[in-house]
């Protein structure tokens, strides 16, 4: 392996999160020291491949991990088939399982974002405070801006922890509505009553 | 006294509220399952039917007392209402009813969709397992403290050079002398029937005789053994013997 591709092998080892490839291209030496005028996609760019090295390393038979691309960084994970024995050995939990109304309310956020509560409880047709705020605790969606109309109301977006417990790259892995069984026109402009 | 025994546990008393919400997330929800069971047309919905059976519903489940389901509950019987009302023939104006609930069924119904499809990436992904568990800090850890002995001293006698001069507060012995000058004036008034200030406390008194020589005749004033008089503003305070009668 390249010097490069073993450095941010160690990096991603010693973090316990996924880390970007803006990130990781902060390890090279170039983007320590001297290289100051130079592009900084240059060193995106040699990372990007040493990524791709190290993913190769590890794909394959020999390991017990593998380089998983997830939520806008990169992660070292475990392969599936070890998830069981290493459950039942108590050696890592598995995260909690959302509730039904939790997912609904996660899935209308994720379509709808920026999106404020009022909208969510029309589509869900309850009451959707408590699960809003139970989710920003749980840090999978976040305030992100106020809305124009009556009281300025807080308007939601998803987070990278959400995609992170979805394992996808970005919110362009969601199937797209017209993928749907159900095709449904997108949301009408807000009709005067 | 005892525990209740296992074959005859106290039960929770029952309140009137129960809410199954494991069973549907909302009354569309549970609208969706209605439809589904009957295998009825969302979009043609038969309005009479699905009204009775939702009611029904709420009824067994006790979602009755809920606000969400009983909203529901009286929209579809408006919707019934209206459906019941004569209209003309090839009216152009006429707006099926149904036609926000359908819409918002039809919405709600990909909502479900997407769950399902949330549900399955968030299983699949629970199948790999990261690098420990702990939550991701914002901020990196602060680095292990290095730090030499003599590093330690200098900055230790930096921050004692610093401290100010202690300011300490000087505890005296109370001096003040009221039981010595009380025995001063009872004397003078066995003596005298009228005596001034001066005869109590002498030509030069210090601040302590003076502070003992005022309360002790304060207190005597009080107890009635004296009377304290001053005839004009600032001049010498006359102290006269309190006759036995008054006193008593």
């Amino acid at each position: 392996m390249s010097p490069l591709a073993k450095l941010l092998e160690a990096a991603l080892f010693a973090a316990s999160r996924p880390l970007t490839l803006e990130e990781l291209a902060t390890l090279g030496p170039e983007a320590a020291g001297e290289g100051e005028g130079e592009e900084g996609g240059e060193a995106e760019a040699e990372t990007r491949a040493a990524l791709a090295e190290l993913r190769g390393a590890w794909a394959g038979e020999d390991h017990g991990v593998e380089l998983v691309e997830i939520a806008g960084g990169w992660q070292f994970l475990t392969r599936r088939e070890y998830a069981e024995p290493i459950e039942r050995a108590q050696f890592a939990l598995r995260p909690r399982r959302l509730s039904p109304a939790a997912l609904e309310t996660l899935a209308i956020v994720a379509y709808r974002q920026p999106v404020g509560r009022l909208e969510v409880d029309e589509i869900r047709g309850v009451d959707s405070e408590a699960v809003l705020d139970k989710l920003v605790e749980r840090g999978l969606i976040e305030i992100v801006s106020r809305g124009e109309g009556l009281g300025r109301p807080l308007l939601y977006g998803t987070t990278p922890q959400f995609l992170e417990i979805l394992g996808l790259k970005g919110l362009d892995q969601l199937p797209r509505l017209d993928e749907l069984s159900v095709a449904l026109r997108p949301p009408a402009p807000a009709e005067p009553e | 006294m005892t525990a209740p025994s296992p074959t005859n546990p106290v039960l929770p008393e029952q309140s009137g509220f129960v809410v199954e919400l494991e069973q549907f997330s909302g009354p569309l929800d549970l609208l969706l399952h209605l439809i589904r069971e009957d295998e009825l047309d969302i979009t043609d919905l038969l309005i009479a039917k699905i009204a009775d059976q939702f009611l029904a519903v709420i009824n067994e489940l006790g979602l009755n007392q809920a606000a969400d389901y009983l909203e529901m509950a009286a929209r579809l019987l408006r919707i019934k209402a209206q459906l019941l009302l004569p209209r003309r023939l090839g009216d152009d104006e006429w707006e099926d009813p149904r036609s926000e609930l359908v819409r918002r069924l039809l919405e709600y119904q990909q909502i479900r969709e997407l769950v399902g499809w949330l549900q399955q990436a968030a299983t699949r992904r629970a199948e790999q397992l990261g690098r420990g568990y702990a939550p991701p800090s914002p901020e990196l850890p602060p680095a292990p403290l290095e730090i030499e002995l003599n590093d330690l001293l200098a900055a230790a006698e930096r921050v004692i050079a610093l401290i100010p001069e202690p300011m300490l507060h000087r505890v005296v012995p109370r001096p003040l002398d009221v039981e010595g000058a009380t025995a001063r004036i009872q004397a003078l008034l066995v003596a005298q029937e009228e005596f001034g200030w001066s005869d109590v406390v002498g030509a030069r008194p210090s601040v302590v005789d003076v502070l003992s020589a005022f309360i002790s005749l304060l207190e005597l004033a009080k107890r009635g053994a004296l009377r304290l008089a001053q005839p004009a503003p600032f001049a010498p305070v006359v102290i006269r013997r309190e006759s036995p009668r008054e006193a008593a």
